[in-house]
């Protein structure tokens, strides 16, 4: 029960969105709709979960003053690797996201992960907590991504519910700041809640 | 827990954790070579699908590469013959505009072999979301207005009706209009040169 602590701190305690603000630039960038949120957050989910898996794995033979570059060499490794799966299986979804998913790599709630977490801790527990934290990140992207296609362009889910034209500033990036900001009141606000009670 | 930061420690360690993580990329890679050409064959004969009357031959398989401009030969657009039964029953024409608003932008053209637009479809492009990208929407006025226009007999102006031409923009995205009319230009001055060279 105590392993499964991490799984949830990861998605609701340490909710890397909403709680640690890590990972800002894809998250502004790739939420234009819900499908491409999701898509970025498994993305990042996927590599942020084998990374921290080999890197707890590797950490007790890893000298300290060398450990950035070696962290940094496994996720890049990982990033490449789902990055050539996605150009194999989901072209689609590979062109939309373009640029971003080379860029994991330097996504910082990745390195983040390995330095505070996955390098003082188990396997188990560090695939725990990859796992966790990036369903956190992934529901955070699918849900502001969600908000921005439905009030943007009236669909969800890439099914549009009405023809008529939606609030294009929410599709735009501005959009990406004001959706932001308002669930991250939410968030922080249902999570002080649930606290109290 | 770590070991000692040696530099005999360093640099064992980083060369092995470098040459295990080329290994693992190379493995994936070798994988999934060829899915990837699959996927990038598959999208490209679905565009030319999409573009030409109904066709029986492989027309990836017979490209002609075809300058838009016989003053620069060196810079060819692809062009895909569909053959039905032999007979050619249309082309294919890849273009590629550099006036795009969020950057170039590639559509594929059909041509009748009478110059005639069949139908077009765009195959990557980085206009803004909601307004330019919708030279993506395949229904709207915009995408099917050119479908039946003739290009190479002059009878239309490819510009938008703002500069004078024969073509509704679409609202609020006229630089990504404009630059769609710019690549349907040189799609048409490309037919022009198989035509003339090829027919």
């Amino acid at each position: 029960m105590s392993k499964f602590k991490y799984l949830i701190d990861g998605i609701v305690k340490n909710n890397p969105t909403f709680v640690l603000v890590l990972g800002m630039c894809p998250t502004l960038a790739t939420t234009t709709s819900a499908v491409n949120g999701m898509g970025m957050g498994l993305a990042t989910m996927a590599v942020l979960l084998c990374s921290n898996m080999v890197i707890s794995l590797l950490a007790p033979v890893i000298p300290n003053k060398v450990r950035i570059p070696c962290y940094i060499v496994v996720i890049a490794a990982f990033v490449t690797v789902v990055q050539l799966v996605m150009q194999a299986y989901t072209p689609g979804l590979y062109e939309t996201l373009g640029i971003f998913i080379p860029l994991i790599v330097v996504n910082c709630i990745v390195l983040g992960r390995a330095e505070a977490f996955a390098n003082k801790h188990s396997v188990l527990e560090s695939a725990l907590d990859g796992l966790g934290i990036g369903i956190g990140f992934t529901l955070a992207l699918t849900c502001i991504g969600l908000v921005r296609e439905v009030l943007g362009n009236l669909s969800a889910f890439e099914n549009k519910f009405s023809s008529s034209d939606g609030m294009l500033v929410f599709v735009l990036a501005p959009g990406a700041f004001l959706v932001l900001g308002y669930l991250m009141v939410l968030f922080n606000k249902l999570k002080d809640r649930k606290k109290k009670a | 827990m770590a070991i000692k930061s040696s530099l005999r420690n360093m640099v064992l360690v980083l060369t092995l954790v470098c040459l295990g993580a080329s290994a693992a990329v190379a493995v994936i890679y070798s994988v999934t070579k060829d899915p990837i050409a699959a996927a990038a064959t598959a999208k490209t004969n679905k565009a030319i699908e999409e573009v030409v009357p109904a066709f029986d031959n492989n027309p990836s398989e017979e490209v002609l590469n075809i300058a838009a401009d016989l003053q620069k030969p060196d810079e060819t657009n692809k062009v895909y013959v569909a053959k039905k039964g032999g007979e050619v029953v249309g082309y294919a024409v890849e273009s590629t505009t550099k006036k795009g608003f969020g950057g170039p932008f590639t559509i594929m053209v059909g041509f009748t072999p009478d110059g005639t637009v069949y139908n077009t479809s765009v195959l990557s492009h980085s206009e803004t979301p909601g307004l330019g990208a919708k030279i993506t929407d395949k229904s709207s006025h915009f995408i099917t207005q050119w479908n039946g226009k003739n290009l190479t007999d002059g009878s239309v102006n490819l510009s938008v009706k703002k500069d004078g031409g024969d073509i509704d923009a679409i609202t609020a995205s006229t630089i990504s209009s404009r630059a769609f009319c710019d690549a349907m230009e040189i799609a048409a001055n490309v037919f022009s040169n198989i035509t003339s060279e090829n027919k």
